[in-house]
């Protein structure tokens, strides 16, 4: 059948001792945009490392047909030769390169012999321009900003002879801007006849701009259905298997007495030290509340709580007090002896230490709680970490098991276990739900309702509106390093919490 | 090896944390061993397993394992120590120094002799903690800084004979009797740990090993033990620098498993800046790796110089290479957070093996390196192999 560019038949793929592929079908018609949906470790990323040659034909069941034409793709150059590029969710371009030669890494136009580097920048401003980028080709990757990169990765794709652009959660780390401006170009690849498979855990996202989807559950392919047949609540049931009633369990909450404040707190940049990136921001935070902050990319939010938390290099200014008592905090440890607790907003880089144990993660900010004059008790260690996992509900085989094996939502609980044994009073979440599949997502949002309830201030930095609409007790806008706004539960809506978080007074 | 086999008793147990856990390769290197033992007992017609040959072999072991231990956790903390050899080389040629020409006591001499070594650990240690100068660098310069001051200190003169009770520390053995006793100890100690560790997991309701199992292995611990010191009786005795490498051994292993120091080494070398976000000082803990390091290699220093009967201006000439590869060989990863104590001791052992070995074999010297150097690549390539096919 010509009107579908991609079938993937039958795909089942086995891992030693599991299926984490079971006779998926996935079709995908020439020229759509075709959301790809599921919890994390539903198969969606496995599914796309078949279809990209990265497991080659004969290490899974199955066949995969392009065009009409069955494909045995060998290896990754194969899948690329037959018009099928990936852009992983972790991107592959080279920080040390600048955007020309990551662009054409590999097939450098050349000249005599070596390379022609005035054809090569001048054709990467063409494509540049075909991905609505307008920066110097010269320019460093490792110079630009996370939105800017994934175009560039774009524009790698479009280099090559590409029929099929898989985007692999390509929003996971943009801003609002960011995304509307990717949804545009997606929008042009379109038009221009390339067929794009969209991953991402943002319903919204799909629902504005893909033609179909299909969900993988558990390695099963549930459904396939155009979007104007399903809604939101449809897709999410499909995707966790139960209809959830509300995707924000939230609950009354009733703040007590103040517990953290922060008077005229000013924080410059680690480069430029004339440069305030927070200006005279003061705040406070109530026993038992939830605080949102929303501000998009550049607004100072991840650069205020790591600051507070003694964590960023720049200089800073003002004071922070914790019940009622002013505190002087130069590292993380002094902060987290007065009482705080930072998730950071990448658990792989700030948060978690791979290869290691489930149980050494969860102790690492508390080991004087398991230590005995000294000595640490392996017993203690295993009891408490054991009574952590099981409060959070975290999937591990064992409290062994290396957190590179878990799936997302489960490291991040283990990050959030790591910081709720340290028994804070103060937890500032930054991104807490980033990367993480909707049910997990909804287990952390219960986890933050019942600290909330113990007595804990929590203060949730968030790009993602329904979050925090859904979740605070209270919102705070950044812009430029302020706050521009703040609205009770109920008053905010998206329309205005934008307004102020895009510089409106 | 007795430190070895309490780690394997421990690992069936299931108590240790994964970084040590994960660390499949400390079970391959003891295969390898056996293998290259086989191989070398059939090429020298038996000569190498004999009491003698084998106690040398473990006296001969001794130093590369002591300076490992240590480095070891420099490369779990994700650094480097190319200066150990010049070091250990410094701390003995002091040692002598002050014994010979300064007519020093035996006491003081070491007292000396292990300030220096640690005063130099702090030395290295702040350049690289504190002053963020990479280790390969500070520990590069370390290497021809240290051992230009040997040659200013001998003037490449050799420096000897030293004090009687200083060479007792290289050269003796440990009496039968002696032999004996501390095998019981650490039998005793085996047994009350294991006693003491199942009531442990009982208060805490975890769950709790057959009790048959743990008198299995306790009785196979026994018997490694009472085999080793026999053996070791029927030639001379427990060699002294191998007791002092076994009680180096279980303090270090018993610091890098079981204290909170030990646990942010692998934290800070699995990921530096998530273990600063848990509340540890690293630069502290990089400084002490570094002191523990110098601490070590004063040891091997005296040991080194009491062996030889005198201090050489090349004393510890690439000894820092053997140890590195001893390390690597035991599984440690030079990216940092992976590798053992029981491990590194494995891989000096492989190391002094192939050197004894091929002496026996009276091949010649070169050969060592290249033999040495192979076995480094095979061991490395079956290890990376082994992983990715989980």
């Amino acid at each position: 059948m010509a009107d579908f560019i991609l079938e993937m038949r039958n795909i089942t793929k086995r891992f030693p001792g599991v299926i984490a592929l079971n006779d998926v079908n996935l079709n995908v018609k020439r020229g759509e945009i075709h959301a790809l949906c599921g919890e994390n470790g539903a198969g969606k990323s496995t599914l796309m490392k078949i279809l990209s040659g990265v497991y080659p034909h004969g290490s899974y069941e199955g066949e995969i047909v392009i065009n009409g034409e069955e494909q045995r793709f060998g290896g990754i150059r194969e899948s690329e030769k037959a018009g099928v590029s990936i852009i992983y969710q972790e991107l592959e371009l080279i920080k040390e390169l600048d955007v020309g030669e990551n662009i054409f890494l590999g097939i450098q136009p050349l000249k005599m012999g070596t390379i022609d580097w005035n054809r090569l920048y001048f054709d990467t401003r063409k494509l540049l321009q075909d991905v609505g980028l307008d920066i110097d080709p010269g320019i460093k990757i490792k110079d630009l900003g996370v939105g800017q990169q994934q175009l560039v990765e774009i524009a790698k794709a479009l280099r090559k002879k590409t029929d099929i652009l898989v985007l692999d959660e390509p929003t996971a780390a943009l801003t609002e801007h960011e995304i509307e401006l990717l949804m545009k170009i997606l929008h042009d690849l379109k038009n221009k006849g390339i067929t794009c498979i969209y991953i991402s855990h943002k319903l919204n996202e799909m629902f504005r701009i893909a033609d179909s989807i299909t969900v993988l559950r558990d390695g099963k392919s549930i459904a396939t259905h155009k979007l104007n047949e399903v809604d939101e609540p449809k897709v999410v049931s499909l995707m966790v298997g139960r209809e959830l009633e509300e995707r924000f369990p939230k609950k009354e909450h009733s703040p007590k007495e103040v517990v953290f404040e922060l008077r005229n707190f000013t924080v410059y940049d680690t480069e430029y030290q004339d440069i305030a990136i927070i200006e005279n921001v003061s705040l406070s935070l109530r026993k038992g509340e939830i605080v949102g902050v929303f501000g998009l990319m550049g607004a100072g939010r991840t650069e205020l709580v790591s600051s507070i938390f003694g964590a960023f290099g720049g200089k800073k200014n003002g004071s922070v007090l914790v019940h009622g008592k002013a505190v002087e905090i130069h590292e993380p440890r002094d902060a987290i002896v007065s009482g705080m607790g930072l998730l950071s907003e990448d658990r792989k880089r700030y948060g978690l230490i791979i290869n290691q144990s489930v149980s050494s993660n969860m102790t690492l900010a508390s080991l004087d709680r398991i230590c005995d004059f000294g000595r640490i008790n392996s017993s203690k260690e295993f009891y408490l970490t054991g009574e952590y996992v099981k409060d959070l509900d975290i999937k591990v085989r064992s409290l062994d098991s290396k957190v590179s094996s878990l799936s997302g939502g489960n490291q991040q609980k283990v990050v959030l276990g790591k910081w709720l044994m340290t028994s804070p009073d103060i937890l500032f979440l930054d991104e807490p739900t980033r990367g993480i599949d909707v049910g997990a997502k909804y287990e952390i949002y219960n986890l933050m309702n019942k600290l909330v309830d113990q007595g804990v201030a929590i203060m949730m930095i968030s790009s993602e509106l329904p979050e925090i609409l859904g979740m605070s007790d209270r919102i705070l806008v950044m812009h430029a390093g302020r706050f521009s706004g703040e609205f009770l539960y109920g008053e905010a809506t998206q329309e205005k919490i934008m307004y102020y978080a895009t510089g409106g007074e | 090896m007795p430190v070895d086999n309490s780690d394997v008793q421990e690992k069936k147990r299931g108590m240790l944390p994964a970084a040590f856990r994960s660390n499949i390769m400390a079970y391959t290197m003891v295969f390898a061993l056996i293998g290259i033992w086989v191989i070398l007992f059939i090429l020298t017609g038996g000569t190498f397993l004999t009491p003698r040959n084998l106690a040398m072999l473990f006296r001969q072991t001794s130093m590369i394992a002591i300076l490992s231990l240590g480095m070891v956790l420099v490369i779990i903390s994700g650094n480097i120590d190319l200066s150990v050899g010049s070091v250990l080389g410094l701390c003995g040629t002091v040692a002598g120094i002050l014994q010979v020409w300064y007519k020093w006591a035996f006491l003081p001499t070491l007292i000396v002799t292990i300030l220096i070594g640690i005063v130099i650990g702090f030395w290295q240690g702040f350049w690289i903690a504190y002053m963020r100068v990479p280790s390969f660098i500070v520990t590069l310069a370390g290497l021809m800084i240290f051992r230009g001051v040997i040659l200013g200190m001998t003037k490449s003169v050799m420096i000897g004979p030293m004090i009687d009770e200083f060479k007792l520390i290289g050269q003796s053995y440990l009496s039968h009797t002696v032999g004996w006793v501390i095998a019981a100890l650490a039998i005793i100690f085996i047994i009350y740990r294991t006693i003491a560790g199942r009531g442990s997991r009982k208060k805490y309701n975890l769950k709790l090993a057959a009790a048959y199992v743990d008198l299995l292995k306790v009785i196979l611990i026994s018997i490694l033990f009472v085999g080793f010191v026999t053996i070791m009786n029927l030639y001379g005795g427990v060699p002294t620098p191998v007791l002092i490498l076994i009680g180096l051994a279980v303090v270090v292993h018993f610091i890098s498993t079981k204290t909170k120091f030990g646990r942010s080494v692998y934290a800070v070398g699995g990921n530096r800046e998530a273990t600063r976000l848990s509340g540890i000082n690293t630069r502290k803990v990089t400084l002490f790796v570094f002191v523990l390091v110098g601490f070590l290699c004063s040891i091997v220093g005296i040991i080194l110089t009491a062996r030889l009967n005198a201090a050489t201006s090349s004393a510890g000439n690439m000894m820092e290479m053997d140890t590195i590869a001893a390390c690597v060989l035991g599984g440690a990863s030079l990216m940092g957070g992976i590798g053992s104590i029981p491990g590194a001791i494995c891989g000096a052992l492989v190391m002094a093996s192939i050197d004894n070995g091929m002496s026996l074999m009276n091949m010649e010297y070169y050969w060592q390196y290249v033999a040495k150097g192979l076995i480094l690549i095979f061991v490395v390539c079956a290890d990376i192999s082994t992983k990715k096919s989980e």
